[in-house]
């Protein structure tokens, strides 16, 4: 058995396509509750709210300091035997829940770099006409940190796309769990392995391909 | 009718506002003077409370506030009443022209966006910019942000617009046409209180000028008077520096 099976790589496709959409369903998941809780520790740092700063500096460097397989196990397996009411948790919710605090923690940092680098004279200018904190940052420094932040965040989305096949050693079956057990059946684990590789690729220079064209548009933002 | 009784402020030890007090009255246009680093952009921050006064008392209009006691509402309230021309203009880089001049009275004033944006057509065709309403200000020249940045202080409707040293980042080719717009609202009776290095200006403009040194107001008059025939040895000091820099407008 020298030669690849192209037959068996050929006929896993299918099978693997139906555990994509959970994939990018704890990817897009992920993402969207990482960015919601990275906005707010991003604006804690900023504002240098006392108190909830030090707590953020501490979350930030904990999530950022521990490995991700690391944090899903303490989910996971560790939680549970801590908080009572979650006896039991679904390793689909482990897995969403360490990806959101681990990227949260990362984007956190992008995110408050794009609002500092916001021209300190706009907030004084906002501030002038009466505009309160929150307008200020809604309306002026938010859209503008936005446009910097973007590319950065694409990135960090990526990277998460290819994290959420740690999901596996909680027992999901998405797209590398599938693999696994389509390999243990099969014994062609380099044909699997090799095609649930060219799976994550693909997906991965589809993004990067949005991510490119995002950026040349951004890049031509507010130049009329 | 504005009034700045006793206006302190420090930065750490150094006092760099000693005790300003000034009055001026609807319609009147005032030149503020004096060397770097004497407190004049202090002074006009402390009146919209981008710096936060040490002590004083401050009336605009109908407002009477203790600044040291200025509540939130208080200093909301203080920023409508003035508005702020800043050197290097500081217009909303995500807005367009149109809407760097809208804004406040969008979110400040709770204007609904039409109306809004009608009136900032009307200021934008005042400043001589209807064809650029659209544009944003990484498209605009120096001298039209300048004066979308005064349309935008002009929108405010404010009791008097604060102007800090508004020509000083121009490059020379753009100074007449902000200024012109300055000489335009002078003579509409806008209040306006003006720090600038542009004698010519304070000459021809001002009802009064303020010659400011080690954040104290050492004289005042007008033009005529300070400029041909100053009291303190102080202003002849600073007079004979500037003006021997600028000699078109030297006293004759
Ligand atoms: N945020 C600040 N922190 C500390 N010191 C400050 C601050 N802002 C201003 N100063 C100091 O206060 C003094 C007055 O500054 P200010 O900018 O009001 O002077 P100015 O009269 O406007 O001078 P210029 O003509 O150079 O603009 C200066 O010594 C300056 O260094
Ligand atoms: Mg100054």
């Amino acid at each position: 058995m020298s030669v690849l099976d192209f037959d068996y790589m050929v006929g896993l496709v299918p099978i693997l396509l139906r555990y994509l959409p959970l994939t990018l369903a704890m990817a897009a998941a992920g993402m969207a509750l990482a960015l919601v809780l990275a906005c707010g520790l991003a604006v804690i740092r900023v504002l240098g709210i006392p108190g909830l700063n030090g707590v953020t500096l501490l979350f930030i460097s904990f999530f950022r300091g521990t490995p991700l397989l690391v944090q899903l196990f303490l989910f996971y397996y560790g939680l549970p035997q801590v908080l009572a009411f979650l006896t039991q948790i679904n390793g689909i919710t482990a897995t969403i829940m360490g990806l959101t605090l681990h990227f949260a923690a990362y984007m956190a940092e992008s995110i408050r770099a794009a609002i500092v680098g916001v021209d300190r004279s706009q907030t004084e200018a906002a501030l002038s006409i009466g505009m309160t904190n929150g307008q200020l940052m809604r309306r002026i420094v938010l859209p503008q940190a936005t446009r910097v932040a973007v590319p950065t965040l694409m990135n960090y989305f990526i990277d998460m796309i290819k994290a959420t096949s740690l999901a596996f050693t909680l027992g999901v079956t998405e797209l590398m769990g599938a693999t696994q057990k389509e390999a243990a059946g099969s014994f062609l684990y380099f044909e699997a392995f090799i095609t649930v590789a060219v799976f994550y690729w693909v997906i991965v220079e589809l993004l990067a391909w949005c991510q490119r064209r995002l950026e040349t548009r951004l890049n031509e933002a507010y130049r009329r | 009718m504005i009034q700045v009784a006793n206006l302190v402020k420090r930065f750490g030890d150094t006092t760099v506002l000693d005790g300003i007090d000034l009055a001026i009255d609807q319609g009147e246009i005032i030149v503020v003077i004096g060397p770097s680093g004497t407190g004049k952009s202090t002074l006009l921050r402390c009146l919209n409370f981008l710096e936060r006064p040490d002590a004083g008392q401050l009336t605009i209009g109908d407002l009477d506030v203790d600044v040291t006691r200025a509540s939130r509402a208080d200093i909301l309230a203080a920023r409508r009443r003035t508005a702020f021309v800043f050197q290097n203009y500081a217009l909303f880089a995500n807005k367009t022209a149109l809407e760097n001049i809208a804004e406040g009275l969008i979110v400040v004033n709770r204007w609904p966006q039409a109306k809004a944006h009608a009136r900032a057509r009307e200021i934008l065709s005042r400043i001589g910019l209807a064809d650029k309403a659209d544009a944003y200000p990484a498209s605009l020249s120096g001298g039209q942000q300048q004066r979308v940045g005064i349309g935008r202080a002009m929108a405010a409707q404010a009791e008097v617009i604060l102007f800090d040293e508004p020509t000083s980042s121009l490059d020379p080719e753009w100074v007449e046409e902000v200024l012109a717009l300055m000489k335009q609202l002078a003579a509409e009776r806008q209040t306006m209180l003006v720090v600038t290095h542009e004698m010519g200006f304070a000459r021809d403009v001002a009802d009064r000028v303020v010659f400011m040194e080690g954040g104290r107001i050492v004289e005042q008059g007008p033009p005529s008077q300070l400029f041909n025939a100053p009291r303190d040895p102080r202003t002849r000091d600073f007079l004979r520096k500037v003006l021997a820099a600028q000699p078109a407008i030297s006293p004759s």
